[in-house]
């Protein structure tokens, strides 16, 4: 007996180092110690023993048992190493290749910038305010200190629907609706669509995006404004830029400037962004007149405030180095896609 | 407003350099828009006179000349028909610049010349400029000017500044107005010259002309003098060059002197021939019913009844402020004119000007309102000029009838409140200093401040600071940021944010934003296959549009998604995905403004698109916005969509109905034909405003499953014309209480099922939340289902 004992675990090890699926393993631990496997069929013929033999054997088929146990064990892991070994040779791949994936689309330029003039205004506490982009004369025009037959309307060429009513010729209008619906103190932008009748060519375009803002309080200074316009130019041109403010005439706030930024093309010293220049005109600003408050019930004796409006497209093509207005509207992808 | 720096000089002294001159004058409010330097191209020219001329022995169209500079006399030869000896020409001297190229000493047929002799097109200068010059051929100067002269000194070529005058400021559109402007910000001083009018002409003017103002809230002033003996002819060069150089066309010397003036002290002036003024008489009214008048452009004009006209006694002889008649033009007869100057209602003249189509430099000075104190003063050196000129001789005295005396208007002056306003801290000594400076009368004692009569843009304190805040400087003002104001906060809309979740779930779908413009043509509605009576037809039209394919506010996106797609198609760009987020302009019967609706629209073509990856953004985006119910209907009817290929969307709203959300599907191809886009292109669009309305931010966390589901598929075979979406629902009623989530997994027509039928592949899954469910709990669901699907569609298990 003992030597079938150790003839089965010699033949059971050497079927065990030839083996080379785990699915032969599966069967050959059956054949040995499964219920009708070689070594139990021995332990059955175990009542046949002298009771000296009896431990002896008993312990040597134990040993036996586990020899094979631990064995069956250690070839499996050596298989499974092997497979999964052999799987990753056969599924090399060329990691050079390109990657595959639907990209995540783009926003339009114009949003990228009126998304971070936004998120400026808003952090310094300004609400967005929305209006029509079909208005009442009275509103675009007529409420912002410009009667009708003013020489102030020749600057603005503006699309009549009727008498009373035009194409906003800028966001201003929002501002009469909020003031003539809100009390002070104010502080909204008003993004949006305006028109004016201009050709579209590589700087203009009929329908372009402004952002205005308003601010109305007691006490609101000149000062104010400047120390606003400056905040906003340095967040979106970057820290260094300076402002330099122009005194200009808008019907509608007295005093009234057109601002510029020293250009970020090249810091002010001169090149094709600013014509040579140094400086580059974002924007118009100015005191909100007297008129105006008194239009909206808000007395100017006690309440002052600031309003400025500049152009997106402006600030965009400036921005991004675009030269030509036209690619913003065309939407041809290899435009859209470089945002 | 352009203004020769030579001129401006008779006025005040610029001494500091032009790009010097240029920045303070831009930063005190005269924004300049340029400078022209005439001469700037041109070096080492000078004038010679031709002491001998001779013929090219080897060309017949050469002449060889001797020209004297002076300090030498050079060899030229010349190939120009027009000079002649003794003649004075501008003579580039060898190393000479001009516009052309540098001058070279050089031999034409054999023979050596040392420069060459310049028409004014080599000089770069324009026949308004010298209107003496030849059509071909060398300048010859007129007159004698010394030789070896710089040509720039001896043509008076100038510097122009040119100014954008703002409409606030119609005293700015003058040489003297400009002055003032120069000298408060160059701290110079200032002094009108001295206006002197010999009246050589004696008599009176009362007896030839007697004026009546007639609607005096139309004409504020009229003044006017009489010139007899007047001789027309053209005016001195020196005039004609400021009037050119100024922009001006010379003429005559009457027309010209007008002009000067007007331009030198913005007052319009206008001459009448007073031999065909009737009756002795200026009569300013509005016109009879039916009188019209021909203009000196020689059309007739019917007239408003509110435009203003110059009459004599019988008829009308000019436009007020606009054009003069015909019937009193000057010509080369005219022996005795009647100057007018006078100011009119600004408005009044606009809308005349405006309803004539007539534009003039004098019109754009009328409009913006003129200072009635600059009448007199204008008509006087306008009588001078004439005198000057030797144009004819004035007659004693001035008509005027003014209607509207000026009043000094008082103001006090708070310079505390002028601070408090700027924010700034500017001594009350610096603000006198500055409005000495603009003329304004100051009153130390009484605090009180008299703007000068010129500036009627001065109403009330936010001007008084914009005077000092333009001289104080601008952007010496210390920047603050509203400290001391209450706080406040910032944030988006429910609307704002939701557009934000919008564009972010478009991006997030692999779709690139779109910005179209909010015209519309007419012709899209036929391009788009509507119906003759579609509502959509129904547009707002500007009425004075930039063209017909600009003349509607469009009533839908779709036409410019089609023609951006089609941009991206002809540029060979093989796949394109867009969206665009605006608005729409439906009109409201019986309203003045529009509904202007928020509008998604979407297009695709070519890559993995199909009607499926199209819905499947579109419920995508529906569930970004919290929108848990919505349902797709097929359509048939839409004529620009492809009848077998599109549905319509509908969302639960607040008030719980199912509204309209949206459309989506294939283009009809005879649409997408028109728009020469990809036969199969896909577009959506969508109604932000209801699917915002359907929208929610809120959430709410459902316990994850404890137990595990069992999953159970489903093949019936069906009739293929039926949706689908039926089926599911069907599904969904009868699938019992542990029924979790059912599935599409397979739509199959081919081999093994009948002609039209189709095969679909449901996965069911079925969960308890509080136990392991057994197989009999779920084998009586898809029993119940089963049947069902067999009786209500005919299905039959695969």
């Amino acid at each position: 007996m003992k030597q079938q004992l150790e003839a089965i675990q010699k033949q059971a090890l050497d079927k065990l180092a030839q083996i080379s699926e785990i699915r032969e393993l599966e069967d050959l631990k059956v054949a040995y110690l499964g219920k009708k496997g070689k070594l139990t069929q021995i332990l059955k013929g175990m009542g046949a023993l002298s009771a000296e033999e009896r431990p002896v054997i008993g312990q040597m088929a134990n040993e036996v048992r586990n020899t094979l146990e631990e064995s069956i064990a250690n070839t499996r892991t050596r298989l499974v190493r092997e497979e999964r070994n052999k799987r990753l040779k056969n599924e090399v791949i060329d990691v050079t290749l390109p990657g595959k994936i639907r990209p995540i689309g783009k926003k339009h330029p114009l949003t990228l910038v009126l998304d971070e003039i936004k998120e400026i205004f808003l952090g310094m506490g300004y609400e967005i305010a929305e209006g029509p982009e079909i208005e009442l004369d009275y509103n675009n025009f007529e409420a912002l200190n410009i009667p009708k037959n003013h020489p102030a309307r020749d600057t603005q060429d503006t699309f009549y629907i009727s008498e009373n009513v035009v194409l906003r010729t800028h966001t201003s209008p929002v501002q009469i609706r909020h003031m003539q619906n809100n009390k002070p103190p104010i502080r909204i932008i008003c993004p949006g669509r305006v028109y004016r009748s201009d050709a579209v060519d590589a700087t203009h375009s009929p329908v372009f995006h402004q952002v205005e803002g308003l601010v109305v309080d007691k006490g609101v200074t000149m000062g104010d404004l400047v120390g606003t316009l400056q905040a906003f130019a340095k967040s979106v041109f970057g820290k260094d830029t300076r402002v330099r403010l122009r005194p200009h005439h808008f019907p509608f706030t007295e005093p009234s400037a057109e601002v510029d930024v020293s250009c970020w093309g090249c810091g002010g010293t001169g090149c094709r962004i600013c014509k040579g220049e140094g400086w580059v005109e974002i924007l118009g600003a100015g005191m909100v007149h007297p008129n105006v408050l008194r239009e909206c019930n808000i007395d100017p004796d006690i309440y002052s405030g600031f309003a400025f409006g500049m152009g997106v497209e402006r600030i965009t093509m400036g921005k991004f180095g675009i030269d030509d207005m036209r690619l913003l509207f065309e939407n041809d992808i290899r435009f859209l896609r470089q945002f | 407003m352009k203004v020769p720096v030579k001129w401006l000089s008779d006025y005040v002294k610029i001494n500091v350099p032009i790009r010097e001159y240029t920045e303070a004058m831009t930063l005190s409010g005269s924004k300049v828009e340029g400078v022209e330097d005439m001469g700037k191209d041109i070096e080492k020219v000078v004038v010679g006179k031709i002491v001998s001329m001779e013929k090219h022995p080897d060309a017949d169209k050469l002449r060889i000349c001797k020209v004297d500079t002076g300090s030498e006399v050079l060899q030229i030869v010349t190939g120009a028909p027009n000079v002649k000896e003794g003649d004075y020409i501008p003579l580039a001297l060898v190393g000479a610049k001009l516009p052309g190229g540098e001058i070279k000493p050089t031999k034409l047929r054999g023979v050596e010349s040392y420069g060459m002799m310049c028409s004014i097109d080599e000089l770069s200068l324009t026949k308004d400029y010298l209107p003496d010059a030849p059509d071909y051929g060398v300048y010859v100067f007129n007159g004698t000017p010394e030789l070896g002269m710089d040509v720039k000194e001896a043509l008076d070529l100038d510097k122009v500044v040119e100014f954008e005058i703002t409409s606030n400021r119609p005293d700015c559109l003058s040489i003297i107005g400009l002055a003032r402007e120069t000298v408060a910000t160059l701290g110079e001083t200032f002094k009108i010259p001295e206006v002197k009018v010999k009246e050589e002409a004696g008599g009176d003017i009362n007896d030839l002309i007697t004026i009546e103002i007639k609607n005096p809230e139309l004409c504020y002033r009229y003044a006017a003098r009489v010139v007899e003996d007047v001789k027309i002819e053209p005016s001195p060069a020196w005039m004609q060059r400021r009037l050119a150089a100024a922009g001006m066309r010379p003429i005559n010397n009457i027309v010209d002197i007008t002009n000067y003036v007007m331009l030198e002290y913005g007052q319009p002036m206008h001459a009448f021939d007073l031999d065909q003024v009737q009756g002795k008489k200026i009569i300013v009214r509005t016109p009879y019913e039916g009188e019209t008048i021909r203009t000196l452009d020689g059309q007739d004009r019917n007239l408003d009844s509110d435009m203003l006209l110059i009459c004599d006694a019988n008829r009308p002889i000019g436009v007020a402020g606009v054009m003069g008649g015909e019937n009193s033009e000057i010509t080369d007869k005219t022996k005795t004119i009647l100057l007018e100057s006078a100011t009119f209602n600004g408005s009044s003249i606009r809308k005349t000007g405006k309803k004539m189509g007539l534009r003039s430099e004098a019109s754009i000075r009328f409009e913006k309102g003129l200072d009635i104190e600059n009448a007199i003063p204008a008509l006087n050196r306008c009588a001078e000029l004439i005198e000057l000129l030797g144009a004819g001789k004035i007659v004693k005295g001035i008509a005027d009838c003014n209607c509207k005396p000026y009043e000094k208007r008082i103001f006090i002056f708070e310079p505390e409140r002028i601070n408090s306003f700027l924010g700034t801290e500017i001594e009350t000594a610096e603000m006198v200093r500055i409005f000495k400076s603009l003329e304004f009368e100051v009153d130390e004692k009484k605090m009180t401040l008299i703007p000068p009569s010129f500036r009627n843009d001065i109403v009330e304190l936010a001007d008084l600071c914009e005077e000092i805040a333009r001289f104080y400087g601008y952007n010496k003002i210390k920047p603050s940021l509203l400290s001391g104001k209450e706080s406040m906060q910032g944030r988006k809309t429910y609307k704002q944010s939701m557009e934000d979740v919008i564009r972010n779930a478009m991006i997030g779908c692999g779709l690139n934003e779109a910005y179209t413009l909010s015209f519309a043509s007419p012709k899209v509605f036929d391009t788009l296959n509507l119906a003759k009576d579609h509502y959509l037809r129904n547009a707002v039209v500007i009425s004075n549009p930039l063209g017909e394919d600009f003349s509607l506010m469009r009533t839908t996106t779709l036409p410019d998604m089609l023609k951006s797609l089609s941009t991206n198609y002809n540029r060979n760009n093989p796949e394109a995905a867009l969206f665009e987020l605006s608005y729409v302009y439906i009109p409201i019967e019986g309203e003045e403004l529009a509904d202007e609706r928020e509008t998604l629209t979407i297009g695709l073509y070519g890559g993995t698109s199909d009607f499926y990856e199209l819905k499947g953004i579109m419920e995508e985006l529906l569930e970004a916005m919290g929108i848990k119910e919505y349902e797709f209907r097929p359509e048939k009817e839409e004529t620009c969509f492809h009848p077998g290929r599109t549905a319509k969307f509908f969302v639960r709203s607040k008030n719980k109905e199912m509204v309209y959300g949206g459309i989506l599907g294939e283009v009809h191809p005879e649409v997408a034909e028109n728009y020469e886009c990809p036969d199969r292109t896909y577009v959506a669009v969508a109604d932000v405003g209801v699917l915002i309305d359907a929208s929610t931010t809120e959430k709410q966390y459902r316990q994850l499953p404890k137990f595990p589901a069992i999953t159970r598929d489903l093949a019936v075979v069906v009739d293929a014309e039926l949706y689908v979406s039926q089926m599911l629902d069907t599904i969904k009623q009868k699938g019992g209480e542990y029924l979790e989530e059912v599935n599409i997994f397979d739509v199959y027509k081919g081999a093994q099922v009948p002609d039209g039928m189709k095969s679909v592949a449901f996965s069911l899954s079925f969960r308890a939340l509080d136990k392991t469910l057994k197989d009999e709990d779920v084998n009586i669901a898809m029993e119940k289902i089963l049947k069902r699907l067999e009786k209500e569609f005919g299905a039959q298990r695969r």
